[in-house]
């Protein structure tokens, strides 16, 4: 067995901002996981077809231009619906503290805002992929 | 999923996805899966693209896809990039250059990490490629990481060939002469929006010259501009001609069947390799061994005959 942690990391909607994205890419290899980075401008339609044709277990997302409540519940809407049903999905970026609630309701398994330390994502995954 | 093959096989993409990740992290399911697939494997045309890091591969690959799709044809695309042999980690970035064919459904991409594999692709890039096929993709391009000279595994897992050069490496034209230009069965010179193109595509000629007299197929070089889609229609009529005549000559029989036999051999010794190390080695008989030979009680080549002779019984 040679199973390996493949997270997709991803930008949804036209959010210009990637640096997050990039660093939070990097800590996710330096850990050993195998990261597939699809770059900016991505639709959630895009996103959620990419995750089932790598067969991630991770969708990671990074929004810093406020559009998260609407994109990351679609991308989770969509991801279920192409049948898989184990893939965690988290956020991160520029999110207020007051938008997180309705983000894990909608499907969102944990949300990263600014200062996070990449160590504490590495953690999360690894204790929360199925 | 119940039957990974099997709904494979009736068309599930998602059935696709899960087989590759099988065969990739060696499940129990894994051979099971590739039994019940190979029966249907042999119909796709399988295209290597390698060079230089940053040369265009996946650019290239996409504008070639989208070609092909207008050909009405299905595309499979399995890219490959470095695992870092540090962490055991990897960006596969590849995908970035293909976004657009994301949502076409006759197109399917596998991004895969190269695992300590050294050759330039994954140990698991031709069993990906079987299930695809399988799945029924008419062209199957493989995208080898950014090779220097010696990374030539694709020859073995791809029909036809294609090396991606860019102007500016002029000087070190002969330094790779040993490695990858050798397996070129066409010659992309990309980036010809920069200097120097035509200067390469010289001293390529000159090098084919060199040793090409005796060979029927001279590696024929097209020049391309993969972000502006200049060079595309060209390459894929060269395919075609690069088919037609590995067809006509008996080289496609000759080369699937080198591949065969590779591929049979490579599945012995490694079924052999993991025979060894369930029973011998996790099962720690090789500590007893390794005492006994240390203390001239016995010598190793006896020890490894009855091994053998065990593990044929
Ligand atoms: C640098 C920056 C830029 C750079 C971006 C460079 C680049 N290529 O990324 C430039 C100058 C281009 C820029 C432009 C703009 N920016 Co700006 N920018 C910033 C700034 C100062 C820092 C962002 C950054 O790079 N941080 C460093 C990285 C490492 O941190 P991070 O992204 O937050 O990531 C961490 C966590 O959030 C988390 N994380 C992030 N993503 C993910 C994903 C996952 C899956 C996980 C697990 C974790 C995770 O982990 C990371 C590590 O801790 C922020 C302010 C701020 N303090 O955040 C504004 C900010 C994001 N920008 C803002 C704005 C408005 C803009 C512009 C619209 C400005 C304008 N009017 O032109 C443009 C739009 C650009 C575009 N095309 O979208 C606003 C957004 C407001 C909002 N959300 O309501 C901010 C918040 C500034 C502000 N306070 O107003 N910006
Ligand atoms: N000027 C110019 N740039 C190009 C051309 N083709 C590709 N590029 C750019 O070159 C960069 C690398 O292209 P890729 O397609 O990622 O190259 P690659 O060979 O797949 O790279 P690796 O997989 O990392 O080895 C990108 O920024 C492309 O936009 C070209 O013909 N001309
Ligand atoms: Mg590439």
């Amino acid at each position: 067995m040679d199973k390996r942690i493949r997270v997709l990391v991803a930008k949804p909607g036209l959010d210009g901002h990637d640096r997050g994205a990039k660093v939070v890419a990097r800590a996710l290899r330096d850990a050993g996981f195998e990261v597939v980075y699809t770059g900016l401008r991505q639709t959630p339609e895009q996103i959620a077809e990419a995750a089932m044709q790598e067969d991630v277990n991770v969708v990671a997302m990074s929004i810093l231009s406020g559009a998260h409540p609407h994109l990351f519940p679609k991308v989770v809407d969509l991801v279920r619906g192409k049948g898989m049903k184990d893939c965690l999905i988290i956020g991160g970026g520029v999110i207020p503290e007051g938008d997180i609630p309705a983000l894990k309701a909608a499907g969102i398994a944990e949300v990263f805002t600014p200062g996070t330390p990449t160590g504490k994502i590495v953690e999360f995954i690894k204790t929360n992929v199925k | 999923m119940e039957d990974i093959a099997q709904e494979l096989l009736n068309g599930s993409r998602l059935a696709l996805s899960r087989a590759i990740t099988a065969i990739e992290n060696e499940y129990d399911n894994a051979t099971a899966i590739m039994k019940k697939l190979y029966p249907h494997t042999g119909h796709a045309y399988v295209l290597g693209i390698t060079g230089p890091p940053g040369a265009g591969k996946s650019t290239l690959t996409d504008k070639l896809a989208k070609e092909y799709r207008k050909q009405g044809k299905t595309v499979g695309i399995v890219a490959i990039d470095p695992t870092s042999p540090f962490s055991g980690g990897a960006i596969l970035g590849d995908r970035i250059r293909m976004n657009s064919l994301t949502l076409d459904e006759g197109v399917f991409i596998r991004s895969m990490g190269t695992r300590g594999s050294l050759g330039g692709l994954s140990h698991k890039t031709a069993d990906a490629v079987k299930a695809m096929d399988a799945f029924g993709m008419d062209v199957i391009f493989v995208e080898t990481v950014g090779v220097g000279q010696s990374e030539v595994d694709i020859v073995k897992a791809a029909d036809t060939t294609m090396v991606v050069l860019i102007p500016g490496m002029g000087d070190d034209i002969q330094a790779i002469k040993a490695g990858i230009l050798e397996i070129g069965d066409i010659f992309a010179i990309n980036k010809a929006d920069h200097d120097g193109a035509d200067k390469l595509v010289t001293e390529l000629n000159m090098m084919l010259d060199l040793d090409g007299v005796m060979k029927e197929w001279r590696p024929p070089i097209i020049k391309a501009v993969a972000n502006q889609n200049i060079g595309v229609t060209e390459l894929v009529e060269t395919f075609k001609k690069h088919h037609d005549h590995i067809v006509s000559s008996g080289q496609l029989t000759q080369r699937r069947t080198e591949r065969t036999k590779n591929e049979m051999l490579d599945l012995l010794s490694s079924n052999i390799g993991s025979y060894i190390t369930r029973n011998i080695v996790d099962t720690g008989k090789i500590d007893k061994m390794v005492e006994d030979i240390k203390a001239h009680k016995i010598d190793p080549y006896t020890v490894v005959s009855e091994i053998l002779q065990n593990m044929l019984k």
